[in-house]
């Protein structure tokens, strides 16, 4: 087994452990944590990609990791946010009880 | 609007010519003024109105001056012309213009004078009316365009004017329309006129499509001018008259019709209906004169081609019509009772002396009885004004009386009126143009019949004038309140008047007949052998002794009787039977009545079942077809296109429920759906590219 297959075999189950607590946790920010998890899971890819590609000296998956935490740093902080708004608003945080967007 | 001026190549016109337009003109605006007035403004309307006159008049007495001034000097026959194009169509041009020259000049000072008095007069009679401003505004328009008739150098302006005319007198007759008999006398004057004036269009568009022109005087290119009569003479018409021939019949129809000669006579005696300042304004001194005034302005037309006599068809029956005007309105107006009517019969006739005279002696002849007539018209009218104003509004003379004392000056204005009128001797205007009618008359070389009605005419006149004198002025009051003379704002117009009807005789006399040599062309200078010439002293004798007979004749019958007013007339006691029929008007009303009026009443009811019934029916029929496609189209439009949208609509809500299902709210829900899907694409993925 190669370095790189053993760094995807960790990333994919990063990945799958963040989308179980996704789909399955009632409470917002735990969806939240998920979410998180699935992004760092493609970020160890992009690591592992580049340092086992073709061209490590580039430098081109790191930028890539830098730029995907900022971005998820951004969304967590909008995320964040807006469960705080709903926790003002409908004192509760949990999803089951945000069905008002049904059709 | 492209003006051009022309005139005669050797005649610049004088600068009084080129302002000639000022004179109609400032009245016009006179009256415009004073309709935008504010209705109580009385001193200001009234002196709008004579002020304009006045300058008028003063403009006039120029022009008048110029033209003796050019007389004088021996320019004979000048016509000063200023003409403009007012429309262009193609190639042919529609011209107007005015004419300064011996005819117009001499109408000019006597509308502008006569209308001044008149104008003066009005202040005192309309005192007490309320619509005084109103008055004074139609009265200004009404001289205004009398005014612009006189000066017309085209057969369009002077239509134009004329029908302003008739729109005026219209206005003034019906002055007090809340009588019934005054809006129905209007509008009998204005259709009645109408009539004539429809002929009078037709021979104006037959003369315009004939010579191309419709300018009188033009530098040789008017229609009154050789070329034009030379080519319409050339013209054959109906019934062996030539063009020119039936262009003047027509021509004279619109006349006979403002100058009441006889079939359109009816409406002249209704007018009397207005104020009086009206009837001897309009209708004793200048509107009825513009028919006069007419001929003898298309009179190059009406001679064209003279027959072996001397005269033409047009002339002839111009003569026929007027003599015979002459004699029967006279005999009328024998038998009439009221102050005004008398008058009125008398000025048809008198329009039937100038129609005759102008039909017979040429354009001196009939304008000199035309002016002097004007004056001691006037005068009568005003001073039957006067006499009214006096008796409370009394228009009936059996009701009057006795009023030589009571009205001494009003008196002595109207007796030489009624002299002048009746033609008695060599004092009075009125002797001298009538003789100088019967003169023209007695040479006449169709038939002497025309001399003969001219002069028991002249003894009609003089009965019937004598006999509403000795009704009116003589005997005792037979009235109710006491009469009382006129203010002086009114007698004194009656005597300046009074004056002029003496003086004005002496132009005309056979010793010196200025008038007839300045209006025809020609040198003339004092001479008693003038009295001289064949027949002349002889006519003058039978003319007298006519005149004298018919007022002895008369005072036999009325003189200081003061019958009562329900007693039965002199004459009527010696013969009821003609005397019904004077009294009637020889039934020529009725005539019409049963007729004419019949005729266009029967027409009007099949032309209203014509309307109700077929035009009507047919309308409806259109508007229930059009109904019934439109019954068809609402049911189109509810069954088929609402249905349809109506059905798109429920299909789309369905369609909306639908995809709501999906919808939950429940944002693990979408996630999970995400996750499915991605799982499925990264399993297609990987199937595709194993394969």
């Amino acid at each position: 087994m190669t370095p790189l297959a053993g760094y995807l075999l960790v990333a994919a189950l990063l990945f799958s452990i963040g989308l179980a607590g996704a789909l399955t946790r009632r409470n917002a920010i735990l969806v939240l944590i998920g979410i998180e998890l699935m992004l760092n899971a493609a970020n160890l890819n992009l690591i592992a990609f580049w340092r086992y590609g073709p061209h490590p000296e580039l430098l081109t998956g790191m930028i890539f990791a830098i730029f995907s935490i900022a971005v998820a740093a951004a969304e967590a902080a909008v995320g964040l946010g807006l469960v705080i708004q709903i926790h003002r608003h409908a004192k509760t945080t949990d999803l089951d009880q945000m069905n008002r967007m049904k059709g | 609007m492209q003006e051009t001026i022309s005139f005669t190549p050797q005649l610049v016109p004088s600068p009084i010519a080129e302002i000639l337009w000022l004179i109609p003109a400032l009245p016009i605006v006179a009256a415009g003024m004073i309709a935008i007035l504010k209705q109580p403004r009385r001193k200001t309307a009234a002196a709008l109105a004579i002020g304009s006159q006045s300058i008028s008049l003063l403009f006039s007495l120029f022009a008048f001056g110029h033209v003796v001034h050019n007389w004088v000097h021996g320019d004979f026959g000048i016509h000063e012309t200023i003409n403009f194009t007012w429309i262009q169509v193609g190639a042919a041009n529609v011209d107007l213009g005015w004419v300064l020259d011996p005819l117009s000049a001499v109408m000019l000072v006597m509308v502008c004078f006569v209308g001044l008095l008149i104008f003066i007069y009005s202040i005192g009679y309309m005192k007490h009316d309320e619509n005084f401003t109103r008055f004074f505004c139609f009265m200004s328009l009404f001289a205004g365009a009398m005014l612009g008739v006189v000066i017309a150098n085209s057969l369009l302006l002077l239509f134009m004017c004329w029908e302003l005319i008739g729109v005026t007198s219209y206005l003034l007759i019906g002055f007090w329309y809340q009588k019934p008999s005054a809006a129905a006398a209007a509008k009998k004057a204005f259709l009645t006129t109408r009539v004539g004036d429809v002929f009078f269009l037709l021979g104006i568009v037959w003369l315009f499509s004939q010579t191309g022109t419709l300018l009188f005087y033009n530098a040789g290119a008017g229609s009154m001018e050789h070329g034009a009569l030379a080519a319409l003479l050339s013209q054959p018409a109906a019934f062996g008259l030539s063009a020119a021939g039936a262009i003047g019949l027509l021509i004279f129809c619109g006349a006979a019709g403002k100058s009441g000669q006889f079939p359109l006579h009816v409406w002249l005696p209704d007018a009397m209906e207005g104020p009086t300042p009206v009837s001897a304004l309009i209708h004793a001194a200048t509107m009825v004169a513009a028919g006069v005034y007419l001929i003898a302005r298309v009179y190059p037309l009406m001679a064209a081609g003279a027959l072996s006599g001397g005269t033409t068809a047009a002339l002839i029956v111009v003569t026929w019509v007027g003599a015979f005007t002459a004699v029967f309105a006279a005999l009328i107006a024998v038998a009439q009772n009221d102050i005004k009517r008398i008058l009125a019969y008398s000025t048809i006739s008198q329009l039937g002396y100038m129609m005759a005279g102008l039909g017979m002696g040429g354009v001196a002849v009939g304008i000199f009885h035309l002016i002097t007539h004007a004056f001691f018209k006037v005068l009568l009218f005003l001073g039957a004004g006067s006499v009214t104003h006096g008796c409370h509004e009394e228009q009936d003379i059996r009701r009057m009386g006795g009023l030589r004392s009571d009205m001494p000056l009003t008196f002595a204005t109207y007796a030489i009126g009624m002299l002048a009128l009746c033609g008695f001797p060599l004092f009075f205007s009125g002797f001298w143009s009538k003789d100088g009618i019967l003169d023209a008359a007695q040479h006449w070389s169709v038939a002497k019949t025309p001399f003969y009605m001219l002069v028991f005419g002249a003894l009609l006149t003089a009965f019937y004038m004598t006999r509403q004198v000795a009704y009116v002025f003589y005997g005792h009051w037979r009235g109710g309140k006491p009469a009382h003379e006129s203010p002086a704002v009114m007698t004194v117009p009656l005597a300046i008047l009074a004056f002029f009807v003496m003086a004005l005789g002496l132009i005309g006399t056979p010793a010196w007949p200025w008038f007839k040599a300045f209006l025809d062309g020609s040198a003339t200078r004092f001479a008693w052998r003038g009295f001289m010439e064949p027949g002349l002293l002889a006519l003058m004798g039978v003319s007298t002794v006519v005149v004298i007979f018919g007022i002895i004749l008369s005072w036999r019958f009325y003189g200081d009787r003061s019958p009562r007013p329900t007693e039965p007339d002199a004459l009527e006691r010696i013969a009821p039977l003609p005397w019904g029929w004077l009294c009637d008007r020889f039934y020529v009303d009725e005539l019409y009545g049963v007729t004419l009026i019949a005729f266009y009443r029967w027409w009007a009811r099949v032309a209203d079942w014509l309307d109700r019934r077929v035009w009507g029916g047919l309308v409806a029929g259109v508007a229930g077809l059009f109904g019934l496609w439109a019954r068809l189209n609402r049911f189109l439009d509810t069954n088929v296109v609402d249905g349809g949208f109506d059905k798109g609509c429920d299909e789309l809500a369905v369609g909306g429920g639908l995809l709501a299902l999906v919808q939950t709210g429940r944002v693990q829900t979408y996630l999970r759906i995400l996750a499915l899907a991605v799982a499925a694409l990264a399993a297609i993925l990987i199937w595709s590219s194993r394969a």
